[in-house]
């Protein structure tokens, strides 16, 4: 019987490296994330989990290192990883000025999703994340849960394979974040790889399969979540970052 | 079943798919239907909102207005006088609004939905560029209405639009480049106009020459010359532009 070959992660970086003027924010940065895999990134403020995003979706050149996400290198294939992304932060990256509708099926045209499923497609994405009723309501008029929820529209509105979640619990009351909760974890089982950066210990154990702390540019722990009890993660966290924290 | 288990299993099929397995990416997006959908985005925004073409059209107004009394001037001298009126009210007017354009996107972050978009970056530049040029026409068509008026000098003639034209095209594609330049600045408000003036000039130069000759209804080798010039800037600044912008807003 051969052997299984194993498979190819979705996301890859290999001694990353990003510098701003004399700050290196990443320091051969090691990562790799499999596959239908979800990733809690954590780290505290500074310690570039920002940048490495920014970096895996082709939005900032790394300064040395190698970027590939479904196969295909960054910087120099940049366009088609952007097809297979979906980015989510803890800015909704919508038009305020424009409904929920119009954001949706101006993004729906310049990701090229075809004109005959565009409305349908809008209007069944606007009803799973609950804002079917205000499909035609201008966005500055929506809460901030609200409109985190219309940004996840927004990310997976072509089907991306990555998903790659920048904070995106910042600004959100319990009901909201807890909506963004399974809505997430819908997202997830659809299968997609998902990297969430987030300073929620807890939220992102209790969501991911695996987590990784990074500390002075680099990864400094990485583990499955199921090898992890919750209730360890704020020690843990604090001995890796050497920062206190509650959880 | 927890959601956790579930979740890990689902991990674990997905790591053991053969790495032949296509990765799932979207189709390839016609360039001009990206471009169309910014210049809709941007209409669509702005007809709501009236912000950017509001302020420039009262700009515009004032300015002329001041002008016109400040400058009481026989018709000979306003002959004389009106054409640099016109481009600089353009100039002014247009730069509020390519000062907005840009730095709104960026302010709300839906610039970077904009750069994570798989379309050709150049389509990005296009489609602001339009929607600019857009913006800065309604505000040079009633420039012209109004200068006809308090004036008294007939503006609106083919060959003083066509020449507007051709300016309005220079000024927005060299401005909306240079504004994508500024607009991670923290003075971007003041460093705009900084560096857009010496930009601007190869065509600012030609337009004003040329509309004061047709306004003096010089004859036709007077003016040809400066459109012609007016079309290799516009030419030169598109093809500047469509190089450029890609290593402009990649940080």
């Amino acid at each position: 019987m051969p052997e299984p070959v194993p498979a190819r992660p979705m996301i890859e970086a290999i001694g990353l490296t990003k510098i701003f003027g004399y700050n290196a924010v990443l320091r051969g940065l090691d990562l790799t994330v499999q596959r239908g895999e979800f990733l809690a990134l954590f780290g505290p403020n500074g310690s570039g989990k920002s940048t490495f995003l920014r970096i895996t979706s082709a939005l900032a050149r790394p300064t040395a290192g190698i970027v590939r996400v479904g196969g295909w290198d960054l910087p120099d294939e940049a366009r088609q990883v952007r097809a297979q992304l979906g980015v989510v932060s803890h800015l909704p990256l919508l038009y305020d000025t424009l409904t929920a509708e119009e954001n949706l099926l101006f993004f729906a045209r310049i990701y090229g999703i075809p004109a005959a499923q565009q409305h349908d497609q809008i209007d069944a994405l606007l009803r799973r994340v609950g804002l079917g009723r205000r499909a035609k309501d201008v966005v500055r008029t929506f809460s901030r849960g609200m409109q985190q929820r219309l940004a996840i529209a927004r990310a997976i509105l072509h089907d991306p394979a990555v998903l790659l979640l920048d904070e995106p619990y910042t600004g959100l009351d319990q009901d909201a974040a807890a909506l963004l909760d399974d809505l997430l974890r819908e997202v997830a089982v659809a299968g997609r790889t998902v990297i969430m950066t987030t300073h929620d210990l807890w939220r992102g154990h209790a969501l991911a399969d695996r987590i990784a702390i990074l500390s002075r540019g680099k990864i400094a722990f990485d583990a499955p979540c199921s090898d992890l009890r919750r209730d360890d993660l704020g020690d843990l966290y604090a001995d890796v970052t050497g920062a206190v924290t509650a959880r | 079943m927890s959601a956790g288990t579930e979740e890990r299993t689902r991990a674990q099929e997905a790591a053991a798919r053969p790495e032949s397995e296509p990765v799932r990416h979207a189709s390839v997006i016609p360039y001009w239907q990206a471009v169309g959908a910014i210049v809709w985005k941007d209409l669509r925004a702005e007809l709501r909102s009236r912000e950017l073409v509001n302020s420039m059209l009262l700009f515009t107004l004032m300015t002329v207005m001041v002008f016109s009394l400040a400058m009481e001037l026989n018709a000979n001298a306003r002959q004389n006088i009106v054409a640099g009126v016109l481009w600089v009210t353009v100039i002014f007017a247009g730069l509020l609004g390519l000062g907005r354009s840009l730095a709104a996107e960026k302010d709300r972050g839906s610039l970077d939905a904009l750069l994570l978009a798989p379309i050709d970056r150049s389509a990005l530049f296009f489609g602001k560029m339009i929607g600019n040029l857009l913006f800065v026409w309604v505000v040079g068509l009633m420039l012209l209405v109004l200068l006809t008026v308090l004036f008294n000098i007939t503006m609106v003639k083919p060959l003083i639009a066509l020449i507007v034209l051709l300016g309005t095209l220079g000024f927005t594609t060299i401005g909306t480049l240079l504004s994508s330049m500024t607009v991670h600045a923290r003075a971007r408000e003041a460093l705009l106009p900084i560096v857009l003036m010496p930009a601007v000039l190869p065509v600012l130069m030609p337009a004003v020459r040329a509309t004061t000759a047709v306004l003096n209804e010089m004859p036709t080798s007077e003016w040809v010359p400066w459109v012609r010039w007016l079309a290799l800037a516009d030419v030169l600044f598109l093809f500047a532009a469509y190089l450029l912008f890609d290593y402009v807003v990649e940080e």
